[in-house]
């Protein structure tokens, strides 16, 4: 990990120390819990979608397959909670595998439609086969989990187990992506042809960082089950695999932090809305929650508008004003191959 | 450095966000916290439901409130999601210090904010239809639901179908919680009745055509259709069928309650028979049925406020809100006595008259439903 990084890296560690001591309110750090899953995923996702330049829309399948397997083995088969997460890690290594070989050797936007097209056969096997998934009635019991014998009951607990997975995927992806196999991944974003010339194996590298991405998605979706004690198909339509695209959009498509910030904002947002709908009826003004739909989509448009690169590489530039301090704090972007 | 003064910066909005005044309220208040689903493919059942809780607390803080405490509602919106519901459920309990909860909607969402009820000792009354949610009783300490049971909706279904002679049937049901209960109970309770299911099919919420399913319950010489969901995809099937020229009678689930589902339909609504409460045909009550002064008020109520007509949704709402009020009359908003007290209620509500017990957290049987039938777009009592 380069000098700024590291430093954020740093402040990251410290943010997820102090936030508990901050905000004692059980049900925010809840909050923060589910916004540890997006992140974890997203982190996977940005290094696919940001650093490979591949994008797919069925994250949300692999969130699934995580959260399903884990489910399934500790509340019908009580296995362990570890164990069943390693399950879940090894079945979404395979799947990954055989969905990425075909799908990562073809150009264009192919890997896109087999992956959106992947999450819409996860989510009908998850409500059709009643017998292993439970279909819409979902799975109930499901344990929670432990930490050297040690059951994580409180959020606060959980808070701190999730936000430390959240840091080592940080501390993962950075190491990757300034490692050979990183300035590889670039190199293919860049230009494939080009990237090939220089002897790198372009649907090797792409297979791996795209099982690395589902990995990340999976152990996301393992806690989500732990998490929450019950899981049902609800959560993984397609539509959550476009969310966490989203988010990763939202956030900057070329910076780990950036799919950290959008991933979080995302999170956080439907919980800020909630708060202005209360402080608009304290001062008089009914606002109804059909009003969410309308401000939501508000603030994707401006930043889509405003800050096409996202937030965090927005934010950079709008904070310096000015395009020589840009390119030193976007950091890496000054790096990649173009 | 830089961007570690922009990360805590980020860090510090954040937290600004979060510290945003509370709401004060006098201590004395007691405070209940909603769930519904207001937005989303059920706000039929959630808007419904909101409405008449916002209407019985106004109507109550206006009569001087619950001896002397205002009441205060927390209306959380879960637009029938399931990690909103949980969220929303948290935050009612640790952050509103919410007494009790009514809602979610849903069976999906009811059963997903399980854990959470079960580990802080907060009663729940769902106003959800699937009986899993009360069942185990033992494991549902405290959890009450107010909707009728769906196991008794499926057996008033056959009655009527055993009356008729019909033998032969399709089930068709929604990929909801409310739907897979559903498919369970018709498929448990056809021996009983001796019932035939020739054909078992299903379709998603947001499904909008069900022709290759009816085809199929066409094909399979099915001499009736059950029709079970609770979203507004409900309301295809008839459509589609009479596209199809299907002629066989069509039954729905209690989840047809609320009479947006028949316009839907249209038309092709018409002899549509269901189980419902008796909150739908007010006016076909008699006179001498124990429940017709609340329908009859209650109804009256809800359309001169909110002017359309009521449905059985609002009227879950109408019956947990007075339950637990009636409750908090009682025992005050200790949440433990609140529970015990809400275990021994008897209660003449819209769905029916309830009697919960230690050993039944539903308090209805299957007198609650009436035999109902679509009429030009209106639920009339089903004449034998």
């Amino acid at each position: 990990m380069k000098g700024k990084n590291s430093a954020g890296f740093f402040a990251l560690v410290i943010s997820i120390i102090a936030i508990p001591f901050i905000i004692t309110n059980d049900y925010y750090i809840g909050v923060l819990v589910f916004a540890a899953f997006n992140c974890l995923a997203c982190i996977g996702l940005c290094l696919l979608m940001g650093y490979a330049g591949q994008i797919s829309i069925g994250h949300g399948a692999f969130v699934a397959i995580g959260a399903y397997t884990s489910g399934i083995l500790t509340s019908k088969l009580a296995w362990s909670p570890w164990l069943a997460m390693l399950c879940g890690v090894l079945i979404v290594i395979v799947v990954a595998f055989s969905l990425g070989i075909p799908a990562l050797r073809l150009k264009g936007h192919y890997l896109a439609m087999a992956t959106l097209g992947f999450a819409s056969i996860v989510h009908i096997v998850a409500v059709a086969a009643v017998d292993l998934t439970g279909g819409p009635s979902g799975i109930v019991n499901i344990p929670r989990l432990d930490l050297f014998g040690y059951v994580l009951n409180s959020d606060t607990q959980y808070y701190y187990f999730s936000w430390s997975v959240v840091a080592l995927a940080v501390f993962i992806a950075f190491n990757l992506v300034n490692s050979r196999v990183g300035r590889g991944l670039q190199a293919i974003h860049g230009s494939e042809d080009a990237a090939s010339s220089l002897g790198i194996n372009i649907t090797s590298y792409k297979v791996q960082i795209f099982i690395l991405s589902a990995v990340f998605s999976s152990i996301s979706g393992s806690l989500y089950a732990y998490y929450m004690n019950y899981i049902d198909p609800g959560p993984f339509g397609v539509m959550h695999s476009v969310l966490l695209v989203t988010m990763v959009a939202v956030g900057g498509l070329h910076n780990i932090w950036g799919a950290l910030i959008g991933a979080i904002a995302l999170s956080l947002l439907p919980e800020f809305l909630s708060f202005l709908s209360d402080y608009l009826q304290v001062l008089g003004i009914h606002y109804q929650p059909d009003y969410d739909t309308l401000v939501y989509g508000s603030i994707l448009l401006i930043i889509m508008l405003f800050l096409p690169e996202g937030i965090f590489d927005g934010l950079a530039s709008t904070l310096r004003g000015s395009k020589s301090f840009y390119g030193k704090l976007a950091g890496r972007r000054t790096g990649r191959v173009q | 450095m830089k961007k570690r003064i922009l990360i805590l910066s980020m860090a510090i909005t954040i937290l600004l966000a979060f510290s945003t005044p509370y709401v004060f309220a006098e201590p004395a208040d007691y405070h209940v916290g909603c769930v519904f689903a207001v937005t989303g493919s059920a706000s039929w059942l959630g808007e419904p439901e909101r409405n008449t809780a916002e209407m019985i607390a106004k109507e109550i803080n206006a009569a001087g409130g619950i001896n002397g405490h205002k009441l205060v509602l927390h209306i959380e919106d879960t637009q029938g999601d399931n990690t909103r519901a949980v969220n929303a459920v948290k935050k009612l309990i640790k952050k509103d210090n919410v007494c009790a909860i009514i809602g979610p909607s849903r069976s999906g969402t009811s059963m997903a904010v399980l854990p959470v009820i079960a580990e802080s000792h907060i009663p729940l009354i769902s106003c959800a239809g699937a009986e899993v949610i009360v069942t185990p009783v033992e494991e549902r300490k405290w959890v009450f639901k107010v909707p009728q049971k769906d196991s008794d909706a499926v057996k008033r279904i056959y009655d009527d179908m055993a009356a008729k002679g019909i033998k032969d049937i399709a089930i068709i049901t929604g990929t909801t919680g409310f739907g897979a209960a559903g498919r369970d109970q018709l498929k448990e309770i056809a021996a009983e009745y001796k019932i035939n299911i020739v054909a078992d099919e299903t379709y998603g919420p947001a499904d909008t055509d069900m022709t290759a399913q009816l085809l199929k319950i066409k094909n399979a010489g099915a001499k009736a259709l059950v029709n079970w969901s609770i979203v507004p995809a409900q309301s295809i099937v008839p459509q589609n069928m009479q596209q199809l020229k299907m002629t066989i009678p069509l039954y729905q689930s209690h989840g047809f309650g609320n009479i947006k589902y028949a316009e839907a339909a249209g038309e092709a609504g018409n002899g549509i028979i269901f189980p419902g409460g008796r909150l739908l045909a007010v006016d076909t009550v008699p006179e001498d049925n124990p429940q017709k002064k609340v329908l009859v008020s209650y109804k009256e109520d809800y359309e001169k406020n909110f002017h359309e007509p009521v449905s059985t949704f609002g009227g879950h709402a109408y019956d947990s809100l007075w339950i637990l009020v009636n409750a908090l009359k009682k025992v005050g908003d200790d949440p433990a006595k609140l529970r015990d007290e809400i275990e021994n209620t008897h209660f003449v509500g819209t769905a029916g008259v309830f009697n919960f017990s230690p050993t039944d957290h539903c308090g209805l049987n299957k007198d609650a439903f009436e035999m109902l039938m679509v009429k030009d777009g209106k639920f009339v009592v089903l004449k034998d």
